[in-house]
Order: structure tokens, then C-alpha cells, then sequence
């Protein structure tokens, strides 16, 4: 799991001019010729200040989503229905720590440390996936979790490990790796739910339900139209627009939730034979955005229960910090 | 007022259900520093370079290094070594490795040995 295509803006916060002042012409233009010949970036190349500053958010965002997308998996982990499920959602949600690991490493060869990142976090500064402030009611839960969140993760992000930033794509080729394993044993709870008993069946449609609405949100609002968005494509720094793995998402995996009689709780949900594309009804932009200032159902706990861990292992850290350490910033 | 949570777990640690925004949890240097990770996927390979760990030293890296890029398995060894004793050469300085563009005198296929043999014996014979 588990970066979505969204990546919040600060809507105070206009977006900065490709140069930035006393930015050399010349070498943007063996940069952007670097990038368009498939080339990658390393951590010490030249680049341009705004280039940096939207992967740092990007890579960060995409790294804080990880971790807070561990919490609501993981309240399951005591309650798995059975020896093997425990022991597959138990490595699930150690492999999401880990991205979150090899993402913050990503970020900080960029030139912000790791400290920084989660206090930002904590803060409230920087965003992560907006699905993640929505609760894990029942198993089933875990099920659509683990199936359509982790599905839609990987279609944004097998698109962003072709990118141009050499750490990100290193990071996101090992974490696509571990996702394959994600989806399946996702796809296997929904599908053993789906083909069960009435309740089972039930249970996993109405699990869908709750979630359909936060999925469509789960790539952002439409984006084709933005300015902003054809800078960082041109960067490689996005590298599909929010509508396109939308549309890719619904093609893989709209047959695959209805094949098992599953319904999908959008009316309006239907391809259109002329374009070719998927039309559906409104997802509620309006509570998107109303989650993303921190008014969704679990965004204070999730918070909360982040500082907690970091307020109770502070004591273990600092026993272990000597005055002599100082830090470099990772090489690659 | 408690925080309410679905998570039995989380209503233990009994959190104040307020704005949970703090400004500063973490203080510079407190996840230490980081270590380079070098892996060998099976005996015989090369150990390769991976990826980072935070640790207060060596032997936390390791085992850090173990979790993080050896719980699958498919690994025979790890290496680690603090990021601020690797030296590395800036790629701004890429230039040092051009050379003269033509390098066939290194390399096997640049000798045709065969042709001024076969020459010589067509000559031996005639």
C-alpha cells in the first residue's frame, strides 16, 4: 500500500514558478533533457528547488500513508479469524511499516530528515492517504482493505516507479514486489467471504459499501485541466493523471468485484460504449475535502495514536543516543 | 472526554479525545544515524547495496537491516556501514570517467588472431 494519486496542495500556497530565483536556465535544460532521455536523478544532482520540494511532499506523504494505513489493518490483528489469516495480516502490516521505512529514506536524500517528517505529521502539516481516516468496522473491512485499497495503491505506484527520481523508483520497485502478496491475500478474504454463508456475503457488502465512496477518493479529483500537473509530468515526478488510474483501476477491477456477486453501491456506475471510459455518480468531493482538513471519522485518533507511540519509545532512543552521533544524509 | 476508538488496544491507552496536533514530538538526532545496507542474496553473489537503516549503532543496524531487508528470506548475508564513512565520487564530477571513446584494445573481441593465422598457413601451403 498505499499512496494515493492525491497530493495535497496547500490551497494557500500557489504554485511556484519552474525557476526559482538565481536558478541557472541552462542547467534546467540539461536537467529536463536528462529526464526526457529516460535518464534518472540521484540525491546529489543538480535539480531544480521546486523539483525537490514536490518530491520531498510527494515521497513524504506517500511514506506517512504507510504508516497510518498500518493502524487500521493492524486493530485486526488480535481478531483475525484463524491461525493463518493472523499470521498473513501480521506480515502485511510489518511489510507497510517497512515501505514507510524505505519511503522516509527516499524523502531524506532529498534533504529532510526523518525527525522533521514525523513531527510535520504529528503536527498536521503534511497529509496522508485520506482513506486511512475511515475505520476498520468489521473483518470484511480488512478484506476491502487489503483487496481495492492495496489494488488502487499499486496502480499509482507501479506507474510512479517509472518516475525520475532514482530512490523513489528503487523504493517503489521493492514495495510493488510486496504488494503483489498484499492484493492477494486481500483478494482471497473478499473472495472466501463473498462465496460463504449469507452473513459472510453480507458482511463483506457492506463492507463495501462504507468503503466504495472513500476508494473514488482514493486517486483525488479530477486533475487533467491543471497547469501544475503538466509541470510534474514533465518531471516525472507524476506520472499519470488522476483521472487515467481511475479509469485503469475500475477496468482491472470492477469485473472482479461483481464476478463474485458482489454489488457495487454506485447507481450510476457504467462504462460508456462511445468513450470507452467509466462514468459514475458523484463520490462527495465536498466530505473529501472535509476529511482532509481533519474532520473525517478517525482523523484525531490516528493522530493521537501516532505521538502516543513516539512520546512511549522517546526513553528507549535516548538511553541509546550518544552525543558523538552525527547525521549524514543517506546516500542513495 | 476519552478518545473512543473501535480498537480495544487504543481505548487502553486512554488518549484525550481533543485536537491531537502538537508541534514538535521529535528532537534532531533522535532516530540516530543512518547506516548503509549491503545484502547477499545467496552465497557465491555479490553483497549489493539496499537501502538505508536509523540505528544507535552497529549491531542495532544489523538487526534492524535483518527486518527490514531479509524478512523473506532469500538472503545469505548483510553488511553495514555508517552512511558518513562512505566516500563517493560527485556525480557533477561524471566527466572523470570519459575517456578516449574507442576501447577495443581492451577488450577480447579487439584481437583477430585467426585471420593472420589462417593467412599464414594458406601461405605455408602454397
Amino acid at each position: 500500500m498505499y499512496g494515493g494519486g492525491y497530493i495535497h496542495q496547500d490551497p494557500n500556497q500557489k504554485p511556484k514558478s519552474h525557476l526559482a530565483e538565481g536558478e541557472d536556465p541552462i542547467r534546467l535544460a540539461e536537467f529536463e533533457a536528462r529526464i526526457a532521455a529516460g535518464d534518472k536523478i540521484e540525491p546529489r544532482d543538480w535539480m531544480p528547488a521546486e523539483y525537490r520540494r514536490q518530491l520531498i511532499r510527494m515521497i513524504e506523504q506517500h511514506a506517512h500513508s504507510e504508516v497510518i494505513g498500518s493502524l487500521p489493518e493492524g486493530t485486526w490483528i488480535t481478531r483475525a479469524p484463524g491461525f493463518r489469516r493472523k499470521m498473513a495480516l501480521m506480515a502485511k502490516v510489518q511489510d507497510e511499516i517497512g515501505h514507510a521505512q524505505l519511503l522516509y529514506s527516499a524523502a531524506e536524500t532529498l534533504g529532510k530528515p526523518r525527525e522533521q517528517m514525523i513531527n510535520d505529521l504529528i503536527n498536521g502539516k503534511s497529509k496522508y492517504s485520506n482513506v486511512f481516516n475511515y475505520p476498520a468496522k468489521t473483518w470484511a473491512d480488512v478484506a476491502v482493505i487489503g483487496f481495492l485499497i492495496d489494488a488502487a495503491a499499486i496502480v499509482n505506484q507501479v506507474a510512479n516507479s517509472k518516475g525520475s527520481y532514482g530512490p523513489y523508483c528503487r523504493a517503489l520497485e521493492r514495495i510493488c514486489y510486496e504488494e503483489s502478496f498484499h492484493l492477494k491475500q486481500g483478494h482471497d478474504i473478499f473472495v472466501f467471504l463473498a462465496t460463504g454463508t449469507e452473513v459472510q456475503k453480507e458482511m463483506v457488502q457492506q463492507a463495501l459499501n462504507r468503503w466504495w465512496k472513500p476508494i473514488m477518493h482514493f486517486f483525488g479529483p479530477s486533475d487533467k485541466s491543471s497547469v501544475h500537473t503538466e509541470t510534474l509530468m514533465r518531471w516525472k515526478v507524476k506520472m499519470a493523471s488522476n483521472d487515467d488510474m481511475r479509469q485503469q483501476f475500475l477496468n482491472m477491477y470492477v469485473p472482479k468485484i461483481r464476478e463474485v456477486g458482489i454489488t457495487i453501491p454506485d447507481a450510476e456506475l457504467k462504462k460508456n460504449p462511445l468513450t470507452n471510459e467509466w462514468e459514475f455518480g458523484d463520490p462527495d468531493w465536498a466530505e473529501f475535502y472535509e476529511v482532509i482538513k481533519g474532520n473525517g471519522p478517525c482523523n484525531s485518533e490516528r493522530i493521537a495514536v501516532r505521538k502516543w507511540a513516539e512520546d512511549h519509545g522517546r526513553w528507549v532512543r535516548e538511553a541509546l543516543l550518544k552525543p558523538s552521533h552525527r547525521y549524514t544524509v543517506p546516500l542513495a | 472526554m476519552k478518545l473512543n476508538s473501535l480498537d480495544p488496544r487504543v481505548n487502553r491507552m486512554e488518549l484525550p479525545d481533543e485536537n491531537p496536533y502538537t508541534d514538535q514530538v521529535l528532537h534532531t538526532m533522535e532516530h540516530w544515524e543512518t547506516y548503509e545496507v549491503f545484502h547477499q542474496k545467496k552465497r557465491g553473489t555479490q553483497h549489493v547495496h539496499c537501502g538505508i537503516v536509523h540505528a544507535p549503532n552497529a549491531d542495532m543496524a544489523l538487526l534492524f537491516a535483518k527486518e527490514q531487508f531479509a524478512r523473506r528470506g532469500e538472503t545469505s548475508n548483510l553488511w553495514v556501514v555508517k552512511t558518513e564513512h562512505v566516500m563517493a565520487v560527485d556525480y557533477g564530477d561524471a566527466d572523470i570517467f570519459e575517456t578516449t571513446p574507442e576501447k577495443v584494445y581492451r577488450d577480447a573481441s579487439g584481437y583477430k588472431v585467426m585471420d593472420r593465422i589462417n593467412e599464414f598457413k594458406k601461405k605455408q601451403n602454397a
